[in-house]
């Protein structure tokens, strides 16, 4: 007895001195991180069944997709397939998708997404569509925001980098994209260093405020520098947009020193309100265009491409009063308007001060015509008459401001890694906050409208290093929320991104949660390939051409043995879930497809052409986990040699043969009540 | 009949009126997985989801333990239903115009046996559901396992609660009968009153007092 309590105190003394050395170590060892301030686990505590306050939507960066989480908890809630082929939902695989990504060069599976933009009323995010660009092919979608699916993509023609893209107008009549790369227009084959010469760039706006009708409705084309980002003008500002531009330099080669020469590089102010006077006007000439719109139709869910092969184009010369260039310190990236729309803020990624022009400087400005030259016709104004103050020692790298609606400013540092806080109209620092590491944009939900929700601000940064579990060289991006309530910010949140969110939006959930769709009306399905119900499915062949039509119901398929394809066919099976219940949705994969699966929304038909290449029996299964029979919801296609007289055979169930035996009864007595009459 | 019982009766058979636009009957069913639930309401003429997929729903799930289609045009009482009601409100309506007592115990007594007729009849339908099961369709087979729900109240059918209960139709109903059923022992009451009264007056004419009889 005496022998165990000794041990005991032995132990506890050994404890004692082992916690004690542990306290001093984790005193001791230096944090690399900012502590979250103390009550943060309960601002971003969301408890199991509850649900986020916001819906932010990160753009996937070089995933070509856009990711939606929750804030302030941060969980991912869904990735939207947009501009990138995704095997896990089928997106650009299954034959209903494809034409979404029909572009000039052809059938592009990738892209590269970077500004997410909420649709806006009076100024305002209302809930209605998301747009994003696609920088690489220059592109823009929309996607509805009661089925968070990509509904259409318009290709930018006589652009190549779609990078000052697609921010919208107060009212979504426009959205738009800037050329970020400069080329010849239309592009053709030039010496490189004839740049300065051959190399132009376009500022396209495209109408947006019609679901399905997507269209250039100008363009103007520009001197060849980069355009890089843009924000419309609200309030006193409505009906001018405004682009920043570097490389004004007109550089070609080494772009990373020949296009920092510039004391000064441009913000492009431009009057589109002039734009179309000028069309009205006949000022316009249309410019030969091939560019690809594609739609996703509602009822038959199968898109359509269509070819269109002019623009409407501008030049500033021949409308005068449209285009106006305002000097900002050095490689300007974000160009953001404050809510009330006075003030229009820069970032000079190599700026030691952040600029602030204001809206009515630049008008009075013009007025009084204080120019300090042109460029190519385009008037350039005085830097000291349109300059309404200077942030003084911001920080280092000024890249994007957003704005809280309280009068005070965010702006992201990129090479000081932190954001900082500043006051508009006295134009003071007020605080700052360290972020990990190197933060590109930062998103105030509605922080670039005329009403940001400000409660919070995200960081979205580009280096991650040591902030999670390490996972190789390759990490995932990082995101930090921060609590912007009060007088000072205050950490709250990190959580891995996935991609590179550039940009973000945000808005209360409430504005969408409850329009969301929850199924598809099967009687509504149009596809071509649709089955209402398990009696019409069936197997037919024209050709070398056989088609499968299949009804995914749990927990089987109708039909689920065929036979009668011969190799070589090019086989479609068109597969209709003809569930009417949320979230049961089916997946459908065939051994030996080339493609990817197809996943099946309840109500929805989708297509996966496959061909053979040697005899056999191939299964075939559903792939989502749909029911408690899940593993049984399977089905076999035989194969036989070109040629062969196995007949086309599928299969009926016995509930699909009682369904049809029924309507046959029905039929026949509707026929006999006719004849009698 | 008073004319207060002939108005009882007027408003029972008005009441009855409105099995025509209300359920009858609920059966609510929730699960784990259905937290919102699937619901059927139970009409004096056809069977119908609480959403326009419920019922399809409903039966979709019932396919794994071989449960027959629960549709409308399966169950033929249906058809007769709206039939029956509309004898009732027609007789109810006749009742309260003549205003004859005899007339009025057929009538409640009709109404009386329709209402207990048609609960045995539910009940004997969701025996049947319950128990004649398709058994070489059926996926879930548990030996001895019936999914009979219950005609009030709750149960547990596997991972389904089970909740029924009468529907605003069915108190309608429900209250048309107790408005009948006040009105029949008002008229019971007087009656017994008034051949009370007559035995009296019997005697008092006998008696020779005439003028009291003229009162009854």
């Amino acid at each position: 007895m005496k022998k165990t309590i000794a041990v005991r105190s032995l132990l506890v003394g050994a404890a004692s001195a082992l916690a004690a050395v542990s306290l001093f170590y984790s005193c001791a060892v230096p944090k690399t991180a900012n502590l979250a301030a103390g009550d943060a686990a309960g601002k971003v505590y969301v408890p199991p069944g509850s649900y986020d306050q916001y819906y932010a939507f990160l753009s996937g960066g070089y995933n070509g997709q856009i990711g939606v989480y929750g804030l302030p908890s941060g969980r991912l809630l869904k990735f939207v397939s947009v501009f990138s082929q995704n095997p896990e939902t089928g997106w650009g695989y299954n034959e209903e998708s494809k034409p979404m990504l029909q572009t000039t060069y052809g059938f592009i599976p990738w892209d590269d997404t970077h500004h997410p933009e909420l649709s806006q009323t009076d100024g305002v995010p209302d809930g209605r569509w998301l747009f994003i660009n696609g920088n690489n092919t220059p592109r823009v979608a929309r996607i509805d925001l009661t089925t968070f699916e990509t509904t259409e993509i318009l290709q930018i023609p006589n652009s190549a980098g779609g990078h000052a893209s697609p921010f919208t107008t107060p009212n979504t009549k426009y959205i738009v994209s800037a050329t970020r790369f400069s080329v010849p227009i239309p592009n053709n084959d030039v010496a490189i260093e004839s740049y300065k010469k051959n190399f132009k760039g376009t500022l396209s706006f495209i109408t947006a405020d019609q679901p399905g009708k997507m269209d250039i409705a100008f363009q103007i084309l520009l001197p060849g520098f980069n355009y890089d980002l843009g924000h419309a003008g609200k309030g006193p500002s409505d009906g001018w947009f405004f682009f920043t531009s570097y490389n004004s330099e007109q550089a070609n080669e080494k772009l990373e020193l020949n296009a920092s020469q510039n004391d000064k590089d441009f913000i492009a102010a431009v009057n589109y309100r002039q734009a179309e006077q000028c069309i009205a006007q006949g000022k316009s000439r249309t410019a030969p265009a091939e560019y690809f719109h594609n739609v996703m139709d509602e009822k038959s869910h199968q898109a359509r491409s269509e070819k269109k092969t002019s623009v409407t184009m501008l030049d500033p010369s021949s409308c005068p009063g449209m285009v106006y260039y305002l000097p900002t310190p050095k490689s300007p990236h974000g160009v953001d308007i404050d809510p009330s729309g006075e003030y229009i803020v820069a970032g000079g990624k190599l700026a030691t001060v952040i600029p602030v022009h204001s809206f009515s400087k630049l008008q009075k400005a013009i007025a009084d015509k204080q120019f300090d030259g042109d460029v190519d016709g385009i008037p350039v104004l005085k830097y000291s008459a349109t300059i309404a103050g200077e942030v003084q020692k911001p920080g280092l790298g000024p890249l994007h401001t957003e704005f809280d609606g309280k009068g005070n400013a965010y702006t992201s540092m990129f090479i000081s890694s932190e954001i900082v806080k500043w006051k508009l109209g006295t134009w003071e620092v007020l605080d700052r906050m360290p972020v990990y590491y190197s933060v590109g944009h930062l998103m105030i939900p509605g922080g670039d409208s005329k009403k940001p929700w400000g409660q919070y601000v995200l960081s979205l940064n580009k280096i991650t290093k040591d902030r999670y579990l390490p996972t190789g060289p390759e990490l995932s991006q990082s995101a930090q929320l921060i609590d912007i309530s009060g007088d000072k910010m205050k950490m709250l949140l990190d959580f891995p991104t996935i991609g590179e969110p550039h940009y973000a939006q945000a808005l209360p959930a409430a504005l969408i949660k409850d329009k969301q769709l929850k199924y598809y009306k099967l009687s509504e399905n149009t596809n071509v390939g649709v089955v209402h119900a398990e009696k019409e499915g069936g197997i037919s062949r024209n050709g070398r051409r056989v088609d499968i039509k299949m009804a995914a119901i749990r927990s089987h398929f109708a039909p689920d043995n065929l036979e009668g394809v011969q190799v070589g066919d090019t086989v479609y099976f068109h597969v209709t879930n003809i569930e009417q219940d949320w979230d049961i949705v089916h997946g459908f994969a065939v051994l030996g497809a080339e493609n990817s699966e197809l996943i099946i929304a309840p109500g929805a038909t989708r297509t996966l052409k496959w061909i053979p290449k040697a005899t056999g029996v191939y299964p075939f299964y559903c792939t989502d986990f749909c029911s408690a029979l899940h593993q049984e919801m399977q089905g076999y296609v035989r194969v036989s040699p070109a040629g062969s007289n196995t007949p086309l055979i599928a299969n009926i169930s016995k509930k699909a043969a009682a369904q049809i035996s029924k309507n046959e009864k029905e039929h026949a007595q509707h026929s006999a009540a006719g004849g009698g009459r | 009949m008073t004319r207060l019982s002939r108005l009882l009766v007027g408003a029972a058979a008005l009441l009855l009126a409105a099995v025509y636009v209300l359920p009858l009957w609920h059966v609510r069913l929730i699960a784990p997985q259905y937290p919102e639930g699937l619901g059927m309401h139970i009409h004096v003429n056809s069977l119908q989801g609480a959403t326009e997929t419920d019922l399809n729903n409903i039966n979709e799930l019932n396919h794994y333990i071989g449960m027959k289609r629960i549709e409308t045009d399966a169950i033929p009482e249906l058809a007769i239903m709206p039939w029956i009601v509309a004898v009732l409100i027609g007789g109810g309506l006749l009742v309260a115009a003549i205003g004859k007592r005899r007339p009025l115990y057929f009538w409640l007594g009709a109404f009386g046996a329709s209402g207990v007729v048609g609960l045995i009849d539910f009940w004997r339908w969701e025996y049947d559901y319950g128990h004649n099961l398709d058994m070489a369709e059926a996926i879930i087979k548990i030996p001895g396992m019936s999914y009979q729900p219950p005609l009030i109240g709750s149960k547990q059918l596997l991972n389904f609660t089970a909740t029924s209960w009468p529907g605003w139709g069915g108190v309608a109903a429900g209250a048309a009968f107790a408005l009948g059923l006040t009105a029949t022992v008002l008229v019971i009451a007087a009656t017994r009153k008034s051949r009370a009264m007559q035995a009296t007056t019997s005697t008092y004419a006998r008696k020779g007092n005439v003028h009291l009889a003229a009162a009854s």
